[in-house]
C-alpha cells in the first residue's frame, strides 16, 4: 500500500530555546507538542496516535501519552537515533492509511546541553551483541563518521576544503535565523583552521550541542484540507538500516542508497525535480555522502557537488538546510531530524526567512541518518510535496 | 613525529556466547568465527551465521595480519589520542580495533599491520594492530 497522498504534515513546530537549563526534558516535549498543534489549529484532545523516540524520558511512549493527557488509539517508538522521527511522519502516514489514527503527534526534546550530555560518550551496556568487540577500543560519535570521512577521501580524492563548504553554506543560511546557536557567518579557511578534533573532521566540521526539541502533526489530508495551512502532502518514504554487514564493511555508502530510491519510486519523481533539500548535517560528511546516495550527484562526486555554494539558497543549485542545520542552528537532544522536516515543511509553506526562501518551493525532499554512520545506522528518506 | 600515545584498556566484556574469544586472546591468539555451512567468516563473533543463517559455525585462529581499511586520531573525545580504526584481516572480515605504537603521522589507509594484545585492567587482553616494519 503506497502512503502518496494519503496523509499531510499539518503543524510542525520547533522550539525556539537553545538553552534549557530551567525546563525539565518532558515539559519541553509538551511545550514542543503545544506549538505543533496549535500551529495546525489542532488540540490535544484531537490527537488519536502518538510518536516518539529514545529521547522521551521515563518509559518513553507509556510515560509520555500519560504526561500530555492523551487517548490514542496508535502508538509507535520506532528508534532509529535521529532519523527517528522521519521514519514516524512515514508510519504515521500508514497508520492513517490503515485507518489507524487521524491526527499523529511527533515528538522530540532533550537538553544534553545542560546535562553536559554531548552524545559522544558510549556507554557500556551490558547484553549489547557488537559492544565487548567494539567499546575497548572507544568509539563515539564523532570518530565513528571520521572513518567514513578518512575512507571517502581515500576512495575518491575528498579533501577538507569541500567538506569545509557544507559548514560554509549552513552559516550563510544561519545568519538569517534569529534562533541560530551559530550565526557568524564562516569561511573554509575558518573551518580548516579550526582545530581538528578526529581527523580529518575539524571542529567545524561537527553540528551544535542544543537543548530544546520540534514536534510534528500528521493528518488525514481531508481533516488537512479543514485547516487553514497550506496543504504539504507526504508524497514518498523510505526506510533502512545499513549496518557492518557481518565483517563485511563499506564505509563509502549510507543507508541513504536504500531508502532514497524507495522514497523517489513511490513520490514518482527524481532528484533533478527536488527544489529544496534537508539534509541530516551531524557532521559535514553525512552531508556529503548522502547527497550522493540520494542522488544528487555520481558516487564519489559528492566534494565537488558542494563545493563552491552550490548548497546556498539563491545562489547554488540545490539549497541545503536553509534554517542552518545542525551544523549552526539546532541539534536539539543530539537527534536532528525533525529540524529537518520542519525546515522542509516551512519552505513548502513558502514560510521559511525570505533570504533563503526557495521561490514557487513546491517539491522538498528530507533525509536522516541516526546512530553511527561508520558502525550502524538508520536513514529514513521523506519526499514531501505543497498541494 | 608523534608516536600514539598508550592507552589503558578495560577488563573484557565475557559472557556465554563471546567467553572463547577472550579466553583465547588472552592467550594471545585472535579467534574468529567461520561457518561450515557457507564457508564465510564473519565479524563480530555470533553463535550464528549472519550470512547464511546456519547454527553450524565455528571458531578459527585468525592469521593476525591485516590491512588498514580506515582510521582516525581521535584527539578531543578521551585523556590522551588513540587511533579508531577498521582493518580488514587476510581472512576477508573487517574489525574495528585501534592502533598502537606507530608514529601518528606514517599512518595510511592500506598500511599492513598485525595483531598484537594489550593488558586489560583487571585481566583479559585486548587484540589491537601494529603497522608491520617496513
Amino acid at each position: 500500500m503506497s502512503i502518496k497522498r494519503k496523509a499531510c504534515i499539518a503543524g510542525a513546530w520547533e522550539h525556539p530555546l537553545r538553552k534549557a537549563p530551567d525546563k525539565t526534558t518532558a515539559q519541553l516535549h509538551y511545550e514542543c507538542a503545544r506549538g505543533a498543534l496549535a500551529d495546525a489549529g489542532l488540540g490535544f484532545k484531537d490527537v488519536d496516535g502518538y510518536f516518539c523516540a529514545g529521547d522521551a524520558p521515563g518509559f518513553g511512549m507509556l510515560s509520555m501519552v500519560d504526561y500530555l493527557g492523551l487517548r490514542v488509539r496508535h502508538v509507535d517508538s520506532t528508534e532509529t537515533g535521529g532519523s527517528s522521527y522521519l521514519i514516524h511522519v512515514s508510519h504515521a502516514a500508514q497508520a492513517i492509511a490503515a485507518g489507524h489514527c487521524d491526527v499523529a503527534l511527533i515528538t522530540l526534546a532533550g537538553r544534553p546541553r545542560s546535562e553536559a550530555a554531548s552524545g559522544v560518550a558510549a556507554a557500556a551496556k551490558p547484553n549489547v551483541p557488537e559492544v565487548p568487540f567494539e567499546v575497548p577500543y572507544a568509539p563515539v560519535t564523532l570518530n565513528a563518521y571520521a572513518l567514513a570521512a578518512m575512507r571517502h577521501m581515500h576512495e575518491f580524492g575528498t579533501t577538507a576544503e569541500q567538506l569545509a563548504w557544507v559548514k560554509v553554506a549552513a552559516s550563510h543560511h544561519a545568519q538569517h535565523n534569529p534562533h541560530a546557536m551559530l550565526r557568524e557567518v564562516v569561511t573554509v579557511a575558518d573551518v580548516l583552521a579550526s582545530p581538528l578534533v578526529s581527523d580529518p573532521l575539524h571542529k567545524l566540521d561537527c553540528c551544535v550541542v542544543s537543548d530544546g526539541g520540534g514536534a510534528l502533526v500528521v493528518v488525514r489530508p481531508e481533516i488537512a484540507r479543514s485547516l487553514k495551512r497550506p496543504l504539504v502532502n507526504v508524497l514518498g518514504a523510505g526506510e533502512a538500516v545499513k549496518g557492518q554487514g557481518g565483517g563485511r564493511v563499506d564505509l563509502t555508502y549510507s543507508g541513504a542508497a536504500w531508502s532514497g530510491p524507495k522514497a523517489f519510486e513511490e513520490a514518482g519523481v527524481s532528484p533533478q525535480d527536488i527544489r529544496y533539500a534537508s539534509i541530516y548535517d551531524s557532521f559535514t560528511i553525512t552531508v556529503l555522502m548522502q547527497l550522493e546516495d540520494l542522488g544528487f550527484c555520481a558516487k564519489g562526486e559528492g566534494g565537488r557537488f558542494v563545493a563552491d555554494g552550490n548548497l546556498i539558497s539563491g545562489v547554488g543549485r540545490l539549497p541545503v538546510n536553509t534554517d542552518g542545520g545542525g551544523l549552526c542552528n539546532n541539534h536539539p537532544s543530539n537527534r536532528g531530524g525533525i529540524t529537518k522536516v520542519i525546515e522542509a515543511v516551512r519552505q513548502l509553506r513558502g514560510e521559511a526567512h525570505s533570504k533563503v526562501q526557495v521561490p514557487g518551493c513546491e517539491l522538498a525532499l528530507v533525509n536522516g541518518t541516526g546512530g553511527l554512520l561508520g558502525t550502524r545506522h538508520g536513514s529514513a528518506t521523506l519526499i514531501l510535496g505543497r498541494e | 613525529m608523534t608516536m600514539i600515545p598508550e592507552r589503558s584498556f578495560a577488563a573484557p566484556m565475557v559472557d556465554s556466547a563471546n567467553a572463547p574469544f577472550w579466553q583465547a586472546a588472552s592467550e594471545g591468539v585472535l579467534l574468529i568465527k567461520r561457518c561450515n555451512a557457507c564457508g564465510e567468516a564473519h565479524w563480530y563473533p555470533r553463535p550464528f551465521c549472519p550470512h547464511c543463517g546456519s547454527e553450524n559455525t565455528e571458531w578459527v585462529t585468525a592469521s593476525g595480519s591485516g590491512t588498514v581499511y580506515s582510521f582516525t586520531v581521535t584527539r578531543k573525545a578521551g585523556p590522551v589520542p588513540y587511533v579508531l580504526a577498521y582493518v580488514t584481516l587476510d581472512e576477508g572480515v573487517t574489525m574495528l580495533t585501534n592502533l598502537v605504537d606507530a608514529e601518528i603521522e606514517a599512518l595510511h589507509i592500506g598500511q599492513r599491520v598485525n595483531v598484537v594484545f594489550r593488558q586489560a585492567e583487571g585481566g583479559g587482553a585486548v587484540p589491537v594492530f601494529t603497522p608491520v616494519a617496513p
